[in-house]
């Protein structure tokens, strides 16, 4: 009973240390003096616009992969075509890559000198250092999550339904809606609720890929870096309190929908 | 997402193999790589085993809020990395309240590494252990093995693959995070930069052949660990039929 107790102390601890701890010393730092200057810091020009600009990022992102992730989970499972042993290795790469090499890898394609980074000026889109590759990163970024959430799902579900369905006379799309789309909801909520959090708290390679033009392509984690930097502490803290925020309500999200079995 | 990839490694060699080997083989760039990878592989095995333990914890213990630590574990991955990197600044660094600074040293990258990995090895190793049954562990004890060794001969062979795919997934996340670094690291060349952030002031001083070869390496780097994840679930599964 007593090894049980001490490592319980131990667990505890080490969370404390590493992980409450420092969260909790944030919210001390912003609120310091009072709610009035944490109002003021986070409506100053600046963060509101980086604050805005993460919100719209992530709107632009999460349905788009949302969308996909769903249509690519069902091409792994459901389809055979060829190459489906690579496409199902590289959904994963996001995960191990990292962001830096995501940023600079959609610079060289997209940039002044890149592949395709021309051709799009000459069609008058700035890609680089503009909402376009910022966009662009954040998917890339959080690409992964909702297929690693919906395949698991598709494939214990099986597909005898959606064949009774389609021998009954039901399409392709209506197949879709009303049998597979209610099958996989939670997985899809949690890949959702994943996506959003990587996408709201991207830094490396929208860092890399926005320019960080203050007002203009800056993000909230930009703004907190730069603000840190800048001997702007209270701005910082502030807004990191804000996204920290969104975590918490994401964080219960996740327990919420997160799939029972591991939830125990 | 192959495209860009496809252009990275092109730009890399694009003036030829001798710069490409030029870029990496510098010496801020080796002290970097080395950096990342030795802070990194510290990192990863401290949480293999802090990891360990608070999966068991949280199995098979029981206590009051238990449901709420659980929680907690996912924190590092809801909330974003810069934001982790500066609550860590705020109670470990300069102004700290505790009398720790472990700002722009190698302690302080390690500890936002710990910070932004914490979840992995929890999270893997927690569904195995919850399927594992106590049958094995009551029937060691009953035959007089002593907790230990009940530790190491029944349950930590059963446990193994669940950390070591979760020490890979971390190992990749920790070489190639940037966020939660930036700040705490300070960015002292040859003392405190990591190659993601190195590769960040190649890109801003307009350096991109240098940083696209640096990244090319760190491509591989993933890729293999990614590898070594697929391997490991290979053989998970086949041994689990």
């Amino acid at each position: 009973m007593r090894s049980k107790l001490s490592l319980r102390l131990v667990a505890l601890c080490y969370l404390a240390v590493v992980l409450v701890g420092p969260v909790v010393m944030v919210f001390y730092r912003a609120f310091e003096s009072g709610v009035g200057d944490f109002w003021r810091a986070i409506s100053d020009g600046q963060a509101a616009h980086a604050l805005w600009l993460t919100v719209l990022i992530a709107l632009i992102a999460v349905p788009l992969n949302t969308i996909f992730g769903v249509a690519l989970s069902l091409a792994i499972v459901r389809r055979k075509f060829p190459g489906k042993g690579l496409v199902n290795a590289f959904v994963d790469l996001p995960l191990a890559l990292s962001p830096v090499v995501v940023g600079l890898a959609l610079l060289l394609l997209y940039g002044r000198q890149g592949w395709l980074g021309p051709w799009f000026l000459d069609h008058g889109v700035q890609v680089v250092y503009a909402l376009p590759a910022m966009v662009l990163a954040t998917i890339f970024v959080s690409l992964p999550f909702v297929v690693r959430e919906v395949v698991p799902v598709l494939r214990e579900i099986g597909d005898e339904q959606e064949q009774a369905a389609s021998t009954l006379g039901a399409n392709g799309w209506q197949t879709f809606r009303r049998i597979t789309l209610p099958a996989i909801r939670w997985g899809v909520a949690y890949g959702v609720v994943l996506t959003a959090a990587r996408s709201l708290g991207e830094f490396g390679a929208v860092n890399v890929v926005s320019g960080r033009i203050q007002g203009k392509t800056e993000t909230a984690t930009l703004y907190i870096d730069a603000a840190y930097l800048d001997f702007n502490q209270k701005g910082a803290y502030a807004v990191s309190v804000v996204l920290a925020l969104i975590s918490v309500v994401i964080l219960v999200a996740m327990s919420i929908f997160k799939p029972k079995e591991e939830t125990a | 997402m192959l495209l860009p990839l496809a252009a990275l490694v092109w730009r890399s060699t694009d003036r030829g193999g001798h710069n490409f080997w030029f870029a990496i083989s510098n010496p801020q760039s080796i002290a970097a790589l080395k950096l990342t990878l030795i802070v990194s592989a510290i990192v990863v095995l401290l949480n293999a085993v802090f990891g360990t333990i608070v999966a068991w914890v949280l199995v098979r213990d029981d206590f009051r809020g238990k449901s709420i630590v659980n929680a907690l574990i996912d924190l590092p991955f809801a909330l974003p990395t810069i934001v982790a990197g500066l609550t860590l600044l705020a109670l470990y660094g300069p102004k700290s309240p505790v009398g720790i600074d472990i700002a722009f040293s190698r302690y302080g990258i390690a500890g936002a590494l710990l910070f932004v990995t914490l979840p992995f090895v929890v999270r893997t190793v927690q569904p195995v252990l919850y399927e594992l049954d106590t049958d094995m562990e009551e029937a060691a004890a009953s035959l007089g093995a002593s907790p230990p060794l009940i530790f190491r001969r029944v349950i930590l062979p059963v446990l193994i693959p669940a950390i070591l795919s979760g020490v890979a997934m971390s190992f990749a996340r920790a070489i190639g995070e940037i966020g939660s670094v930036i700040l705490i690291s300070g960015n002292l060349p040859f003392k405190t930069q990591v190659s993601s952030v190195y590769i960040t002031g190649l890109i801003e001083s307009a350096n991109t052949p240098g940083a696209a070869a640096v990244s090319v390496l760190l491509l591989a780097i993933s890729f293999v660990t990614l590898l070594g994840i697929g391997g490991i679930r290979r053989y998970v599964t086949r041994h689990d039929a």
